[in-house]
């Protein structure tokens, strides 16, 4: 009962002492406003770049497998130089492993080129040029949201269609549909037959947003007669992933000859390896951004003491008085930490109102918004920074001579 | 049982190297419902006395009784609770908090002790009453006049029933008219039954109590009983 009649008491004095003193409390909370400001962006910008991440690499699929002679991870220059004097992938060795592969629901090889595409008088020029066959469909997770994906006879056949990414189909045709009709890649035409949904592209690499699909026929014939080729392969159970990828590893190893002992020459990568990454890039971000962001409050608790010095020091009659008729030491100490907390929650509330349009600005790039879980820690820090550095100030109040206290002046 | 009881009593200070007694072995007994003033010139050791008797100091050595409570050894917190339930105190400089009005100057010292809003707002507003100040309940200090100030500082005094209303210097900053005014009101609360001990040093304040205790060099140099008729055969 009488710490809350304290508490209030406290709140009271505390709103009635910072409003008394308005530019000198606006001017010690600047601090404050700057590490809460600094603490909710950093928040919010961490949360939208793991939300943008997960949605891009989730276009890579959990439950696929990629082959390739480069790995994804290469950390070094000597690594790359071994990489690049691998053998290539070639088709007859994607045949190899679609015959052999027995936990594997889809199998796609890969190859890509960039292609100036037209259309009539418009023109793409960065456009991913992929050759691969009807299971990409499956690999890649890919949706239409117009005509159809190609069949099977029209991966093996010759004849000359395509399927537009999202991007490139809205950088080539303005008003027309695409399905239907012809575009032009190097020498030839094409055939639109589909167009693919927007993935999002954190990644230029892994969305197919801009990219046109052709089939692996054409791409061989025309554009590039050995390729070195990716191999895609979704796995029948995604728990039985390190098995398949096990499987995987046997077959490859098999029809490239590799001695027993024999280092492997491909890599096989998949999306978990990229989360791993990215928990430790994250975590990285995560620590220097704390790091920065204690410092600013450290520096913002530094001049709440100092001016809860300051108060103290202006109010010690007052403290005699109330101490005189009966305050204990704790309802003095409760006084001042709760003014103290009380100009850094209203320095916290004034930083999330600066904070606020930054983080719309912010979701534009990176899709995250700030959450109640950001404005409850921006809170929660400001009342506990105000908490420690009015710590001792107001300990020395509470621990004042009556006496002595009643007689300054 | 007495209110007061204090046995050989000193408070020593040290200054630098030196030190000073500013009291040595006083002894002196006040009963319930007494007008004591104490009087004494400054430096005689009074203010030490009356932070003593009021719970804001602790002795050196010796005993203080208060309503049967040893006091002399107790702690900050232990004292500051016997404050809050047994002394009122009024000062020469009011000491009232200026940002807040006068009710809630003397709800302060129940929000210490622990009572409820409702209970505050009803006892404050009694205090007030009693004090004459019923219809100044919402003005600030700077919008009362001496006088009045120092009547919401007795209403606070009041407001917790306390055992003993210790008034230091009460007329110490009011005219003399204005002085007097107070004086009569403490008489009236001594009328009805309150322990009233004004520390002074002034003649015409110290005649309107029952008994004067002259304070000099730290000893208690008299002790006497005065009627209290004694004010009306003043020149």
């Amino acid at each position: 009962m009488n710490i809350v009649i304290e508490t209030i008491e406290g709140l009271r004095i505390a709103l009635g002492a910072i409003w008394a003193n308005k530019l000198r409390s606006g001017l010690a909370t600047l601090g404050i406003v700057i590490g809460i400001v600094t603490v909710t962006l950093m928040g919010t910008a961490i949360e939208g770049l793991n939300r943008s991440f997960l949605e891009a690499v989730s276009t890579i699929g959990a439950d696929v497998l990629y082959v390739q002679r480069f790995s994804w991870f290469i950390d070094s220059w000597e690594e790359w130089i071994k990489s690049e004097k691998r053998q290539r992938i070639t088709l007859a060795q994607v045949k190899a492993v679609e015959k052999h592969m027995r936990m594997a629901q889809a199998i796609a090889p890969f190859a890509e080129t960039r292609r100036p595409v037209k259309y009539k008088n418009r023109r793409s020029d960065s456009v991913t040029v992929i050759g691969t066959t009807d299971q990409f469909q499956f690999t890649k997770g890919v949706s239409i949201t117009d005509g159809r994906f190609m069949t099977a006879p029209e991966a093996e056949g010759g004849r000359p269609i395509c399927v537009l990414g999202a991007t490139a189909a809205t950088n080539l045709f303005l008003i027309e549909p695409p399905v239907g009709n012809r575009i032009r890649l190097g020498q030839q035409l094409f055939e639109v037959v589909g167009v693919m949904e927007k993935q999002g592209d954190f990644f230029g690499d892994f969305s197919v947003d801009n990219a046109v699909i052709i089939p692996l026929q054409q791409f061989v014939s025309s554009f590039w007669h050995y390729p070195d080729f990716q191999i895609q392969v979704k796995v029948l159970e995604l728990a039985r992933l390190e098995d398949a990828k096990e499987e995987l590893r046997g077959i490859m190893r098999r029809i490239r000859r590799l001695a027993p002992g024999a280092e492997d020459d491909f890599s096989i990568d998949q999306q978990e390896m990229f989360l791993n990454m990215f928990k430790r890039v994250s975590r990285t971000i995560a620590s220097v951004g704390l790091f920065i962001t204690g410092l600013s409050l450290f520096v913002g608790g530094i001049g709440i003491m100092n001016i809860m010095f300051v108060s103290v020091t202006e109010r010690t009659r007052e403290i005699g008085i109330r101490k005189a008729i009966g305050a204990k030491r704790r309802a003095i100490l409760t006084q001042f930490l709760i003014e103290a907390a009380s100009i850094c929650v209203l320095g916290g509330i004034l930083a999330l109102s600066i904070a606020y349009p930054v983080t719309l600005l912010l979701k534009k790039y990176l899709g995250g918004a700030m959450s109640p879980t950001v404005v409850g820690i921006a809170l929660a820090v400001a009342a506990l920074t105000g908490i420690v550095s009015g710590f001792f100030p107001a300990w020395r109040a509470a621990r004042l001579n009556p006496v002595d206290a009643l007689r300054n002046e | 049982m007495s209110l007061i009881r204090i046995e050989n009593i000193s408070r020593r200070y040290q200054m630098g190297a030196e030190i000073i007694y500013a009291l040595r072995d006083v002894s002196l007994t006040i009963e319930r419902g007494e007008y004591v003033a104490i009087m004494g010139p400054s430096g005689s050791g009074k203010s030490t006395l009356m932070n003593l008797l009021g719970c804001l100091d602790t002795p050196t050595s010796g005993r203080y009784e208060l309503n049967g409570v040893n006091v002399s050894e107790m702690d900050d917190n232990q004292l500051a609770e016997i404050r809050n339930r047994e002394i009122g105190f009024v000062f020469q400089t009011f000491n009232l908090l200026p940002r807040s009005n006068a009710l809630h100057n003397v709800e302060l010292p129940l929000i210490y002790a622990g009572v409820s809003t409702d209970e505050r707002r009803r006892g404050a507003l009694e205090a007030l009453s009693q004090v004459g100040l019923s219809d100044r309940v919402h003005h600030k200090p700077n919008e009362l006049s001496g006088g009045q100030r120092q009547r919401v500082a007795i209403a606070r005094a009041l407001v917790t029933n306390p055992s003993i209303i210790l008034a230091d210097e009460p007329t110490g900053n009011l005219d003399s008219k204005t002085g007097a005014e107070i004086m009569t009101l403490f008489e009236d609360l001594s009328d009805k039954g309150n322990t009233i001990i004004v520390v002074t040093h002034e003649e015409q304040v110290a005649r309107h109590a029952e008994r004067i205790v002259r304070i000099l060099d730290g000893l208690i140099a008299s002790d006497e009983k005065v009627g209290k008729g004694a004010v009306l055969t003043a020149p």
